[in-house]
């Protein structure tokens, strides 16, 4: 085979008419070897994803549209094929493996069947053939019991098994080209490094290209051979992975890589003096699953089991885990949303857990959150100004005073006062995140309680947000108990951290101390599984934006 | 900080002209408003068409529509003018449709939302209770009810609006369990916003969309109940309402037809504007279930 596997020429994509721009992407040119992995990099809007639907041809049309350019794939042109042909090519000839495994799987067929399927359709291989096809697709995705999986429904394996089984999906025809469209952003890290490292393994052994699609440079550093840059459906940058990560060109890239957060933590500075503004003792949170009328015993899953720290005034706590420590359930058993089994939660020298109905109102203004979704943590149908009023209302200030006073707050975020007259769906996501900071500022708390405030952010926003979270907490000497599952951020604004796994702490210090000496195994696995760890951004802070 | 973060989107248009927009742009529901506004036009003028009395004797008995231009549309067997019950009429059918209608989702609303809200033992009973009630048949319900309170306006309204409220109320339980667990819910209870303000002021403006919608279809019920009691003779007998128009013209069907058949077309219209009404507000309210 000579020549690209998939080559695109001057691709443009047309946009219905009304929306923010024309083209979704104004001529976007790239090329795909075999046996190479090109990534194609932008944050949300850029048109990455589009970019996937035009190969496959599965645009959602006519709204959206292919207006011009050309798109070769083994040197003829996919736009010009008859639908009945680009079905043949499609799953065979180019397969794609989706973000989140669990909706592109069909959760009433076995895993088995679902790969067979794919067989089935598009070989003429009987029945034995493909189950044996099917148990080697398995084991080559690295599945411990193939033979079992076979028989499984989707919902009975783990994320990081079903991801494999997509990758077994994409791959059991031999494909030339494997268009994955973020396929580790919905995995914890520790799987995402073992799909990383499959996925590179795979290719090697298949000699396909692989279009990866991503938005974290991290990931990038980790696999990419060649690296194409988006910015608002322009092509910005172009080159080999190194070139562009240590020596970007444009300034749209060398900006994605300045908001990157670096692995270095912060200085250590000394709260030993300062009091303890938050105390949590002895918090134990079992779920027991209520069984219905017939159904038997369930297993009850403790998630979170004797969890005792300390919060000093100005300092950052962070909590640190993967999906499923618990981690999210202590920021919720704190702010006493949730109601905790046994322990004490102490604010202000009082036990927010023993408290009436009535205290608990009252204690509330002294613990404030800010919520991981920006697009559901705000009432859709409330102006800004009365969302961040409504807690000082509720405590006694006086409407007027409390709505100019979330005017203020605006301006303290770093948002127009315009703002306030806005609903919540006219603004960005990052900028509803601002939102919700000064929704919770605007108690004048003690302590804020931030559950993966940023998790949801483009990268560029994220150093935003963070940025202006460590600002206020200086300023207003906040106590920040934040709850993240990445590391990066921790590390950046954390002053200590927890590491939590299966509800338990496995180990807790000063974050530098703890990033650059972890003792507990699953600490040094975390951090060897943070993507692109490897690779140091450049320093560019000379003209970053 | 740079401006990008500050820069704020254009203003939108208010809320009011982007749902008009969007009502206006199915030409049916254009129609549905238009007879609606015919209805209500017509209960407004019955004062001026009939200013005594629409029961009282306009004319012989049994004449025939267009033959004369005191009784346009004809008289009924007692002589009574078919217009003047028609405009008459649309009177009693709206004030029963609102009424049993307000009636019906106040109920409705209540419960569904203690239900969802709550959860455990409270949804427990007060879905028991609704169920009790969905599995009478609503009619069957409505005769007895109807038997048991007598048949003044007042109480067939209100047994309307008792045989109605279940769809309401389950339709309402299931926007609160899904709106209950959303962060802005959370938001609020952390800033100490009490259970009766969580309930009312941050979900139920969430949930109602739905329901406001479904109320036309209540509204067209309960037109259609009301004169399905009275065709059966067990509508109020003081109030020229259609209803007791097509009954008392279901005697003369095989020779004077059109007794009945004229208000049983302002029925179908009626109920078919609500309908229409329905449809608009839908693509109003919810304009995501449709695009795809």
């Amino acid at each position: 085979m000579t020549g690209p596997v998939l080559d695109i020429r001057g691709l443009r994509i047309a946009l219905p008419k009304g929306a923010d721009r024309p083209f979704a992407l104004a001529g976007l040119d790239l090329s795909v070897n075999a046996g190479e992995i090109v990534c194609l990099v932008g944050e949300s809007g850029s048109g990455k994803s589009l970019t996937a639907g035009a190969i496959m041809r599965l645009l959602p049309e006519p709204h959206v549209h292919v207006a011009g350019g050309a798109i070769l794939f083994e040197g003829r042109d996919l736009l010009a094929l008859p639908e009945r042909e680009m079905k043949a090519i499609r799953g065979d000839r180019i397969a794609q493996i989706f973000q989140e495994p669990m909706t592109a799987l069909n959760p009433q067929k076995t895993v088995g069947w679902q790969i067979d399927e794919v067989l089935r359709l598009h070989t003429r291989m009987d029945r034995k053939a493909r189950r044996a096809r099917v148990l080697e697709m398995l084991d080559l995705v690295h599945i411990p019991d193939p033979t079992s999986v076979h028989g499984a429904y989707p919902h009975q394996i783990s994320g990081g098994q079903r991801q494999r089984v997509m990758i077994a999906m994409s791959l059991c025809l031999s494909p030339r080209l494997v268009i994955a469209d973020e396929p580790t952003t919905a995995l914890d890290v520790t799987t995402q490094l073992q799909i990383l490292k499959l996925i590179r393994e795979l290719q090697q052994k298949e000699d396909a290209g692989i279009l990866f699609i991503t938005h974290d440079f991290g990931v990038v550093a980790e696999i990419a051979d060649r690296v194409v840059v988006l910015s608002q459906g322009e092509m910005v940058e172009h080159g080999p992975a190194a070139e562009v990560l240590n020596a970007p060109q444009h300034p749209y890239t060398r900006a994605l890589i300045t908001a990157i957060p670096a692995l270095i933590p912060p200085k250590p500075r000394n709260f030993q003096g300062a009091p303890v503004v938050l105390r949590a003792q002895g918090l134990t949170k079992t779920f027991a699953p209520r069984g219905g009328l017939l159904g038997g015993k369930r297993r009850t899953v403790k998630a979170v089991d004797n969890l005792s720290f300390d919060l000093h005034r100005g300092e950052t706590l962070g909590v640190v885990g993967e999906s499923g420590s618990g981690k999210t359930t202590v920021s919720r058993i704190v702010t006493r949303l949730l109601e905790a089994d046994t322990g004490a939660v102490e604010v202000n020298g009082k036990d927010l857990l023993a408290c009436s109905p009535r205290e608990l109102r009252e204690m509330r203004r002294h613990i404030q959150m800010v919520f991981q979704d920006p697009m559901a943590s705000l009432n859709p149908r409330k102006r800004v100004q009365d969302i961040i009023a409504q807690g000082p209302i509720v405590h006694g200030t006086d409407p007027a005073t409390a709505r100019a006073r979330a005017r203020d707050l605006l301006e303290l975020v770093e948002l127009s006062p315009a703002a306030a007259t806005r609903f919540p769906h006219e603004f960005s996501g990052g900028q509803r995140q601002r939102i919700g900071i000064a929704r919770a500022l605007a108690m004048e708390p003690k302590v804020i309680v931030a559950d993966e405030p940023v998790s949801a952010l483009d990268v560029s926003v994220q150093a935003q947000v963070l940025k202006l979270l460590a600002d206020l907490r200086d300023r207003l000497h906040l106590s920040l108990l934040f709850v993240t599952h990445d590391l990066r951020v921790a590390a950046q604004l954390c002053d200590r951290v927890i590491v939590m796994q299966k509800g338990e702490i496995v180990e807790s210090g000063v974050t530098a101390d703890l990033f650059a000496d972890p003792r507990h195994p699953y600490t040094q696995q975390l951090l060897a599984s943070i993507p692109g760890r490897g690779w140091t951004p450049p320093d560019l802070k000379t003209d970053a934006a | 900080m740079t401006a990008a973060t500050t820069d704020l989107p254009r203003a939108e248009a208010p809320r009011a002209v982007t749902l008009w927009r969007r009502f206006a742009r199915n030409r049916a529901a254009l129609l549905g408003l238009f007879l609606f506004g015919l209805v209500v036009l017509m209960a407004l003028t019955a004062g001026l068409v009939e200013p005594v009395d629409p029961l009282r004797r306009a004319g012989d008995p049994l004449t025939r529509p267009f033959t004369d231009w005191a009784v346009p549309l004809g008289t009924d067997q007692l002589g009574r003018d078919i217009l003047a019950g028609l405009f008459h009429g649309a009177r009693i059918s709206l004030l029963v449709g609102v009424l049993a209608t307000l009636l019906s989702i106040g109920i409705g609303v209540l419960v569904g939302a203690l239900s969802g809200f709550f959860g455990g033992w409270v949804d427990d009973v007060l879905m028991r209770v609704t169920e009790a009630f969905q599995t009478i048949p609503n009619f069957v319900l409505l005769l007895s009810l109807v038997a048991i309170l007598g048949s003044s306006i007042e109480y067939i309204t209100l047994a309307i609006a008792i045989v109605s409220w279940t769809a309401p109320a389950r339709m309402v339980r299931a926007e609160f369990m899904s709106l209950r667990h959303r962060e802005f819910v959370d938001a609020a209870r952390n800033l100490g916003v009490s259970n009766a303000s969580l309930i009312f002021r941050e979900i139920l403006p969430n949930a109602l969309p739905p329901v406001i919608v479904y109320a036309s279809v209540i509204m067209a019920l309960s037109i259609l109940l009301e004169s399905a009691l009275a065709f059966l003779g067990l509508g109020d007998p003081n109030f020229a309402s259609w209803g007791n128009m097509i009954g008392q013209g279901r005697s003369v069907l095989r020779t004077d037809w059109y007794c009945a058949a004229i208000p049983g077309i302002a029925i179908l219209l009626t109920v078919l504007s609500f309908s229409l009404l329905g449809e608009g507000l839908n693509d109003a309210l919810n304009p995501r279930q449709k695009k795809t």
